[in-house]
Order: structure tokens, then C-alpha cells, then sequence
């Protein structure tokens, strides 16, 4: 009798193991589906220096704009096109952190044509510095960008230290770039006066 | 008719896809486009969840083609063409992952849940193949059962 109960306990023991695996791979699978979106990709270019470049300035065709050009203060560079829907949905957004924040906002032309983007931003209204011109998109293949629009916070040496895909929403702005543009900002002073002390 | 017109529809639908990375690029010779179609086909589109560069239309898929035709031109060897995608971006472009402490569940993941499986496996059938001897009223009842059917 005691034999068969052992039996039975053990078998209902087995039974459990396949109802756990089970479970763990629920938790897995959910972890992996839902909670991370399949399309945006994790860069490879966080705490990497902003790739170098030299490429027209879409306002004055004659200047050329380098990477130097983006250094000297935390910034945002927003990579843009006439033809990303999300650009519109965006800009906004970016006009109003053009005027209200105080941080630089430069723009990517990602392979766009030069017409067509000046006539976009003159009937939107033009929320950056400079736009670079990138037409054949190999500054935008040097930031591992696949799309549009996407947005990089750079500190003042010219490292991406952000990258947000998609459109910059204000609650993107509140929740994710402002809080990073905080962060950078106090990292480069705490390095600053420490470079200032020690010299 | 109508089964006619679904089915030329959707071959319709279906053209894009399959005239999708015909951009004719120059190659000095055919070396040079073998590596080239290879590597087209082991990158994926990083703007599709499921494409490789040969295979799709995306404006970025076109751009990285036109990338790889470059670097094959300068005489830059299949692994720094695929170091320079990997450094932009990430695992994700590369259809067969490089071995790193990330991507250690998926190199070895399927073999040791194979081999966890035959363990498993063998030791049910292990198990099974132990039987106990009968208790003499049993083989009692396995004699009177086999002579009943033998009448």
C-alpha cells in the first residue's frame, strides 16, 4: 500500500517538471515578445565618438560641416527626412526645444533632396542650428541609423551618450532625453572642475 | 475566373519582392560577385525583421548593398566588410551571431537542451526496462490466462 502512494507521489513529482518548464518558458518568451519591441535595435554606438564627417550645410551649399561643428556643448542631432512620416509628428516638438530649452538641436537630411527639405522646413518652420546634408546616407550608415527619424544626445566632447528611435514626443523628451541630457550634463561638469582642480 | 484574378493579384503582390535586389552593380570579375551575393545574403536589413540585404527593398537594404559593392571594390576582405556592419549595427545584421557571452544561450542553448532531452529520455526508458519479478499468485494468473486462450 505505502508502495503504491510512493508510486503515485512520484509520478505526480514527474508531472510537475514538464508544468514548470512550461512556466519558465512562458516568463522567457513573454520577457522576449512583448516587452521589447522587435524593431528598434540596440546601438552599438553608445559611448562611442560621434563617426567623423564632412558634408554640405543644407542652408548654405558652399559650407562644408565636420564633426567639429557639434562639439562644445551637450547637444541633440536629429536625423530627418521630407519623406518620414514620423518627422511631421515630431516637429513640433522640436521647435518648441529649439526655443524653450537651452540646448543645441542639430539636423541630419537623410537622403532627401536639397529643394523639397528647404521647402519642408520653411513651411514647418526650422528648429535647428544646421541641417548636415547626408543624400547618400554614409553618415547615417556610420550612426547605424535605419531609419527616420532618430535622435542622438552628444556631450560636449562629441560622444553619443543617447540614441532614441522615433519620433521625439514631449513625453520622450521628459521621461527619456531630458533626464539623459541632465545626467550628461552634471558627468562633463563633475569631469570638468575635476580636469580644472588637478591642473 | 475569380480564383484567376486572386492568384494574379497576389503573384502581382508578390512581384517586388522577387525583382528586389537587382542593382546591377559593376564587378571586375566573377570572384568578386560571388563574395558579393554571399554577403548580401548572410546581412540582414536592419529596417526588416526577417530580410537580408539581398532581398530587400528597404532604402537602407540599397544603401548597405551600395556599401558592400564599395568595400569589395577598395579589396576589403569578407570579415572587415562584416566588422564594419557589425560595429554600426550590432548582432542583429549578421545572420550567423558571433560567439560572445551574449549570444552563448544561442550557439549552445539547442544543444544543451538536447542533450538535456536524451538524458531525460534514456532515463524513462531505463526505467521502464526495470521489472520485477512475478509474486507466485501472479504467475499463477499469467498460467491460467495463457491456458484459457490456448483452448
Amino acid at each position: 500500500m505505502s508502495d503504491t502512494t510512493e508510486t503515485v507521489a512520484a509520478t505526480n513529482r514527474g508531472l510537475m517538471i514538464p508544468l514548470i518548464v512550461f512556466l519558465l518558458l512562458v516568463v522567457v518568451l513573454y520577457l522576449g515578445f512583448s516587452l521589447k519591441d522587435p524593431h528598434i535595435l540596440p546601438s552599438e554606438l553608445i559611448n562611442k565618438p560621434f563617426p567623423v564627417f564632412e558634408l554640405r550645410d543644407l542652408h548654405q551649399p558652399g559650407q562644408m560641416l565636420t564633426r567639429e561643428d557639434l562639439l562644445g556643448e551637450v547637444a541633440l542631432v536629429n536625423v530627418w527626412a521630407t519623406w518620414c512620416p514620423n518627422c511631421v509628428v515630431e516637429h513640433p516638438e522640436l521647435l518648441r526645444i529649439s526655443r524653450e530649452e537651452n540646448i543645441p538641436l542639430y539636423g541630419i537630411n537623410y537622403n532627401d533632396e536639397i529643394d523639397k527639405a528647404l521647402a519642408w522646413l520653411a513651411r514647418r518652420q526650422d528648429p535647428y542650428r544646421f541641417s548636415i546634408v547626408d543624400d547618400e546616407g554614409t553618415l547615417a550608415i556610420d550612426l547605424g541609423v535605419y531609419g527616420a527619424p532618430e535622435t542622438f544626445v552628444l556631450d560636449s566632447e562629441g560622444v553619443i551618450r543617447y540614441r532614441h528611435v522615433g519620433p521625439v514626443t514631449p513625453d520622450v523628451w521628459r521621461n527619456e532625453i531630458q533626464p539623459v541630457v541632465e545626467l550628461v550634463r552634471q558627468v562633463s561638469s563633475a569631469r570638468g572642475s575635476e580636469v580644472a582642480t588637478s591642473g | 475566373m475569380v480564383r484567376f484574378m486572386t492568384s494574379l493579384m497576389l503573384m502581382v503582390c508578390l512581384l517586388p519582392s522577387a525583382r528586389a535586389a537587382i542593382d546591377a552593380y559593376p564587378f571586375p570579375d566573377e570572384q568578386h560577385e560571388v563574395r558579393y551575393q554571399s554577403l548580401i545574403a548572410e546581412l540582414r536589413c536592419p529596417n526588416c525583421l526577417n530580410t537580408n540585404l539581398a532581398g530587400s527593398d528597404a532604402m537602407i537594404a540599397e544603401h548597405l548593398r551600395r556599401e558592400v559593392h564599395r568595400m569589395l571594390l577598395e579589396g576589403k576582405s569578407d570579415d572587415e566588410i562584416l566588422s564594419f556592419m557589425y560595429e554600426r549595427y550590432g548582432d542583429f545584421i549578421l545572420y550567423e551571431p558571433r560567439l560572445k557571452t551574449g549570444t552563448l544561450m544561442l550557439w549552445f542553448g539547442p544543444l544543451v537542451l538536447g542533450l538535456l532531452a536524451g538524458f531525460v529520455f534514456l532515463r524513462m526508458v531505463r526505467r521502464r526496462a526495470v521489472s520485477r519479478a512475478l509474486t507466485a499468485e501472479e504467475q499463477q494468473r499469467l498460467e491460467s490466462l495463457l491456458q484459457e486462450k490456448g483452448q
